[in-house]
């Protein structure tokens, strides 16, 4: 592993620094911080802290994507959590706050899970059900209003700081972490890429494949959930029709400009979140250069068909080839 | 080979053709001659070279070395579709066409008649109708393909690739998943076209169906060829020694010197073990330091034995005891828990996860086995690997390299690493040594026997009598998915384990023809 992970994550830094600088060239005090208030401002910390709810998405999407599926209900589910979250934040404490929020989160995963490896639905459509009902889900706990509440503890989650750094960003570090321990410090890193490679094989080879896939659906919605929260608690309301719109795509994306495919085996939890920050330091760039947001989405796809071609091994071998030609000329010059 | 006179002339030859993946020598030198009007039949085990041989002629593969002459002209097809061109058309087992279509436009499809660019469907209906009346098949061509059986699909593929002028057709495996009265249709297609003068070469593993339908026989085996005979002069046991017996070439190759014959402590066993429509029922003992070796043709039930020892499918009827106590082996899982080790015969799909490397896959079943929260640290499954390493001699010896650039042979040897490292008390092989190098044959060979020795008891399924022969305590012969004679001690010889086949599907053939 450490001799494959610096190469491996190579594009993605490449790609991260050559956005960051693109992003100091339209905006000089890009890279400006000062602190106010014991907390740090200013672009970087931004990125940062926008990019939290997609960079919780792509912890668990990554997980979910290593064994060969994908979920479509991660913004349903960021939705569904944040109106829990919203209608119980100023009759009840933070803890049951949370205990609810990330409840629904493991319910909602368990039932992908289950119709993923028990009943053997293909992951597009199971977790579609799920993305299509869960937002009226939501819409039914919020009673189709914008449910706002004013609790100084859960609004802190969004918008409080710890050691100076905004709390999203200190979850979502945490979250790594916690993530990280869990899958590399135990087997369960071995099974997902073992399962996500060959099920057939991996199960022949005795590993518990089903419970290793509800395992991941059931993580990939507990990061939702908690973006989702974190989501609510940013704006201190929850709009069940906008709350996470589109934001699994986002996460898929990231997954993706990570390095893991979405044939399965192999995943990166640290590229992952690369990748998230990709995207979001894209859309600030975008923001801060004064361009409207519509180019976003066009700058979007540019770059991430940029990070794929340096991922793809038939470039690799294009450029070797290339070089060894330039090589050729010139011995010949 | 065949001494009578040419009845017709010849109109596929294929002379010396090679062919080689990597070190696997998957044809060597191999020739194959298709006369016009006749039905021949291409024999062989599962990597006898037979799909090989079929994708080099239609053009899948390129071919290494050797000629192949269609009408005696030289022909080198680069695609399925060349091929089709120069007038040699297949059909596979599984329906290459589009069941969501009608007949008639899978029968036209990409040459549709057409006015003013727009498709004449009562002329093509008119035409489908003709072309599959020829056929003895009378059926609403307008309605879609997937309502019919699979023996009108067959027919309708026929159809399709002979209207496309074909010359030769290539059969592969074409009844496997037709009823009787289904195959019955084919076959009935089969002699029109060969009296039409096309030559059919018919590729299966229903011996009775063979000789029901084919005037001639080439059997392949390990990528070489063994024989052409005509039909009506090979005898079924002269038949399936060719198909599974020594190689023409080899010296005798004698018996392990008979182990000292203890009593030897059971290890598994299984009373009236079996599953319906899969596998009748069987008892079965595996012991201690003993090599049990399942013989048998493809289909007759070795693989399916494997998959009910391990739990890879559910048994519906009897009882299995590990060490003498009642166990229930629901999945690989269970049988994994209580000691037992499975090398598929499907080695790439079923066996190595490819992207993963040497050591991941080396410590998979034993991880699997202690669980999430016992994790092998990096350092010990490092030590793992590299001790199997050393001791299988895998190569390269980078505990690092992805598994799926490793050769077959060594690959082989990953998987039963992956079980020994597990320190099984059983350990089921299929097909151990399928698809791999002469060299890499031998150690795996080698391999077996000191694993007996050690005390594991092995389950071997092999198509190599030889192999069997040279290693098994035991053998069990099976046809028609189940187990029908125990050979033990010196009752262990080839010609005996072939005779128990044959004998049963001549007795068959007998009793079963009308």
């Amino acid at each position: 592993m450490m001799s494959r992970l610096p190469r491996r994550g190579l594009a993605q830094a490449f790609a991260l620094v050559v956005i960051l600088l693109v992003d100091r060239a339209v905006s000089p005090q890009f890279f400006d911080l000062r602190l106010q208030d014991g907390r740090l401002f200013g672009s970087v910390i931004d990125v940062l802290n926008r990019g939290t709810p997609v960079a919780l998405l792509s912890l668990g999407m990554v997980l979910v994507i290593a064994t060969r599926g994908i979920d479509l209900s991660v913004g349903a589910v960021m939705a569904i959590a944040g109106a829990i979250a919203a209608s119980l934040a100023d009759s009840h404490g933070l803890p049951l706050v949370l205990t609810a929020a990330l409840g629904t989160g493991v319910i909602c995963g368990l039932w992908n899970g289950i119709l993923v490896s028990l009943l053997g639905i293909q992951p597009i459509v199971a977790t579609l059900i799920l993305m299509v009902a869960g937002r009226g889900v939501a819409q039914l706990i919020t009673e189709g209003r914008i449910v706002t509440f004013t609790s100084p503890d859960l609004v802190w989650l969004g918008n409080g700081g710890v050691l100076g750094l905004p709390t999203p960003v200190v979850i979502a570090a945490g979250m790594l972490l916690v993530t990280g321990a869990v899958v590399r410090g135990s087997a369960l890193g071995l099974l997902i890429e073992a399962t996500g490679g060959n099920a057939r094989a991996s199960e022949l080879a005795g590993v518990g494949t089903r419970a290793t896939i509800l395992a991941v659906y059931v993580w990939c919605s507990v990061c939702a959930a908690l973006a989702g929260v974190i989501a609510a608690a940013d704006i201190m309301g929850a709009d069940a029709n906008n709350a996470g719109l589109w934001l699994e795509l986002d996460a898929i994306l990231a997954v993706v400009v990570g390095g893991t495919s979405l044939f399965g085996g192999r995943f990166s939890l640290l590229l992952a979140m690369v990748g998230a920050l990709i995207i979001q330091a894209m859309n600030t760039g975008i923001l801060l250069s004064g361009y409207p947001p519509e180019f976003n989405l066009l700058v979007k796809a540019v770059v991430v068909i940029a990070v794929l071609l340096l991922q793809s091994p038939r470039l690799a071998g294009a450029a070797r080839f290339a070089s060894i030609a330039a090589r050729f000329r010139d011995a010949k010059a | 080979m065949d001494k009578s006179p040419d009845p017709a002339p010849s109109l596929l030859e294929v002379r010396g053709v090679s062919k080689n993946f990597d070190t696997l020598r998957a044809l060597q030198d191999v020739d194959f001659t298709l006369r016009a009007g006749e039905i021949h039949a291409l024999l062989g085990e599962n990597g006898a070279g037979k799909s090989t041989l079929i994708k080099v002629v239609t053009g899948v593969f390129a071919r290494d070395a050797g000629n192949v002459r269609l009408d005696g002209v030289d022909i080198a097809p680069r695609s399925a579709k060349a091929a089709l061109d120069a007038g040699i058309a297949t059909v596979y087992q599984e329906v290459n066409l589009l069941p969501n279509l009608s007949v008639a436009q899978n029968l036209f499809l990409g040459r549709q008649p057409t006015r003013f660019a727009m498709v004449r469907e009562g002329e093509m209906r008119r035409r489908a109708a003709e072309l599959l009346a020829e056929f003895g098949l009378d059926i609403d061509v307008a309605a879609p393909l997937g309502n019919y059986s699979v023996a009108v699909q067959h027919v309708t593929a026929i159809a399709r690739a002979v209207d496309l002028s074909a010359r030769v057709l290539i059969l592969d495996e074409p009844t496997a998943s037709l009823d009787r009265h289904e195959v019955e249709i084919l076959f009935r297609v089969m002699r029109q076209l060969a009296a039409r003068g096309i030559g059919i070469v018919f590729v299966s593993h229903f011996l009775d169906q063979v000789y029901e339908i084919s005037d001639r026989i080439t059997v392949l085996r390990n990528g070489r060829l063994v024989g052409e005979r005509q039909t009506a002069s090979l005898s079924r046991l002269e038949l399936i020694r060719m198909m599974l017996g020594r190689e023409l070439a080899e010296t005798t190759s004698e018996r392990a010197a008979a182990r000292p014959h203890q009593a030897r402590d059971v290890c598994a066993s299984f009373e009236g073990y079996g599953k319906a429509g899969y596998l009748a029922p069987f008892d079965l003992e595996l012991r201690h330091g003993e090599v049990v070796g399942l013989a048998g043709l493809l289909g007759s039930g070795r693989t399916e034995t494997a998959r009910l020892v391990f739990g890879a499918e559910r048994a519906d009827s009897g009882q299995a005891k590990v060490e003498g106590k009642p166990v229930r082996l629901l999945s690989p899982r269970d049988a994994a828990q209580h000691g037992f080790g499975y090398c598929p015969e499907e080695r790439k799909t079923e066996g190595i996860v490819a992207d993963l490397t040497v050591r991941e896959n080396i410590v998979l079943a034993l991880q699997a086995r202690l669980g999430l929260h016992r994790p092998l640290s990096r350092r010990e499954q490092g030590e793992i690997a590299m001790r199997f390493i050393r001791l299988l001699d895998i190569r390269p010896a980078q505990p690092e390299r992805p598994v799926g650039l490793l050769s077959g042979g060594n690959q082989q040897k990953v998987l039963l690493a992956r079980w020994l490292a597990t320190a099984p008390r059983l350990l089921v092989l299929d097909e151990p040594t399928r698809g791999i190098d002469v060299g890499a044959h031998a150690e795996i060979i080698r391999l077996i026997r000191e694993l007996c020795d050690d005390g594991l008891a092995l389950l071997v399924i092999s198509s190599e009598l030889d192999e069997i022969v040279s290693y098994s305590d035991r053998v069990i012969v099976l046809r028609d998915r189940a187990h029908i004679e125990q050979l033990q001690g010196d009752a262990i010889e080839v010609s005996r384990i072939l005779a128990a086949i044959a004998a049963d599907a001549s007795a068959r053939a007998e009793g079963g023809r009308p």
